[in-house]
């Protein structure tokens, strides 16, 4: 079985990315990237975020990651903002009672968009 | 093969191919992003012809899904269809006679139009309201359809708005305006009766929330239905005694006029959003509308979602401004 019927597929992205958000908008380190944006097309965008580290269906490339935070890097995002932003998806996954093993394999999935995202 | 009729070109769907794929592979501009049908990019509607498979509509709102919009990325057409893209969308104009200008408060008048023929609409919607010069702006409808073809707008006086100023100013009783509409995903659906409702509105906002109250209401909700209705000034409310009048008559509907910095025994003393976050902390589950000022909407909807109340839930329509107002101006 794959990693994202595993988790649950798309019920489990559903669950997951109100946690998620929640989180990231009630962290005062990082709320100020979302300050500006639509919070209906930020949910979607973390919606598919998470189905991609989930392992579900995507059609996402490093090369759309890496554009799609540059602006984001102009303003001053770095590795702290990234490690936050993991810390939150792996509290989430331990909020919904995800076994360990699997919490792993979406952390490393998540981990290796870092230098996309971080434009290194 | 289903024909899809898009920007006046008429495109032939291979088998199994889905709408992104044949509109990008003609030649046309769809906007899209992860292809898999979450991002909401490439959403789309279908104004004419077959409704969208359910499987193209997967992650919509509810309203939307009532009105036919879908996922261009994973429609894969089994009839002929019209489509248009999000937010282009346009209703033909009808004309409307002025039958009525009431004031409602200092700012506000009722603006009642007779359409030649029923205008059909979901209370919390809005229209186009268009001048003969072609000057248009986009207003609520205010309050139930009527099978008479009359409509209602409550139309603030906004210190240096064009249409505002004609409208209170020059429209006369008689004259014909032009009217184009429905718009809007902010309405009641009857498919959670038990449901709480929060509804949140500032100044003119309440034309669209008194709509969707009593659409509610009609309907048979039972779930406790709160509105919060708020204004910087006392006289800024209105709609009160009709308001009040309401809420005798249906024990779960709660009506809580707010004034910013008044306390008389007839308001709750301060902001309507931070009355409502205080009396309701937690909204899980609840089914949240707001109108009004665009910052009080903003910073409304992520204090409702940061309570508990799921994204999908929360029903915005900001009052955005068509062009900066005035200096000086208190906005409501």
């Amino acid at each position: 079985m794959s990693l994202y019927d595993s988790l649950g597929g798309e019920a489990a992205v559903n669950a997951a990315v109100d946690i998620f958000y929640r989180k990231v908008l009630a962290d005062e380190s990082i709320s100020h990237f979302f300050d500006d944006v639509d919070m209906e097309r930020q949910a979607a965008k973390q919606k598919a975020f998470l189905t991609y580290a989930f392992g579900g269906p995507n059609h996402y490339t490093g090369q759309a990651m890496r554009a799609a935070h540059a602006p984001l890097v102009a303003q001053g995002l770095n590795e702290s903002h990234f490690n936050a932003v993991a810390g939150h998806l792996q509290a989430t996954l331990q909020e919904l009672s995800v076994p360990q093993p699997l919490i792993d394999q979406v952390m490393a999935i998540a981990g290796s968009t870092h230098d996309d995202v971080l434009n290194l | 093969m289903p024909l899809l009729q898009f920007q006046q070109r008429t495109y032939d769907c291979a088998p199994g191919e889905t709408v992104l794929d044949c509109l990008t592979r003609e030649g046309a501009t769809v906007p899209s992003s992860c292809r898999s049908g979450v991002c909401q990019t490439c959403l789309m509607r279908a104004v004419d012809g077959a409704a969208p498979p359910a499987s193209a509509q997967n992650g919509l709102k509810p309203t939307l899904r009532a009105q036919g919009y879908f996922l261009a990325c994973m429609c894969r057409p089994q009839e002929a269809m019209e489509i248009t893209l999000a937010g282009e969308d346009v209703a033909p104009r009808t004309p409307a006679v002025v039958v009525a200008k009431e004031r409602l408060n200092g700012d506000i008048l009722r603006l009642t139009l007779r359409c030649f023929q029923p205008f059909e609409y979901q209370a919390g919607q809005f229209a186009h309201l268009s001048r003969a010069d072609g000057l248009s702006r986009s207003y609520s409808l205010a309050g139930l359809p009527r099978p008479d073809g009359v409509i209602e707008f409550h139309i603030r006086r906004l210190p240096g708005g064009a249409m505002s100023a004609w409208i209170h100013e020059s429209l006369r009783v008689g004259d014909i305006i032009d009217v184009a509409g429905s718009y809007g995903n902010c309405f009641y659906l009857p498919d959670a009766p038990t449901q709480g409702m929060l509804l949140i509105g500032t100044g003119s906002g309440l034309a669209p929330l008194w709509g969707i109250v009593s659409d509610a209401l009609k309907q048979g909700h039972t779930g406790p239905i709160r509105l919060y209705h708020g204004s910087w000034k006392p006289e800024g409310l209105y709609l009160v005694d009709a308001l009040r009048h309401l809420a005798a008559e249906h024990s779960n509907f709660t009506y809580v006029p707010c004034v910013d910095n008044d306390a008389t025994a007839d308001h709750r003393e301060g902001r309507a959003d931070l009355l409502a976050h205080a009396d309701l902390p937690d909204l899980k589950g609840w089914r949240v509308y707001l109108c009004g000022h665009p910052d009080m909407v903003k910073s409304a909807r992520k204090r409702a979602f940061l309570a508990g109340a799921s994204m999908q839930e929360i029903y915005a329509d900001p009052f955005v401004l068509s062009a900066p107002p005035a200096p000086a101006a208190k906005v409501a």
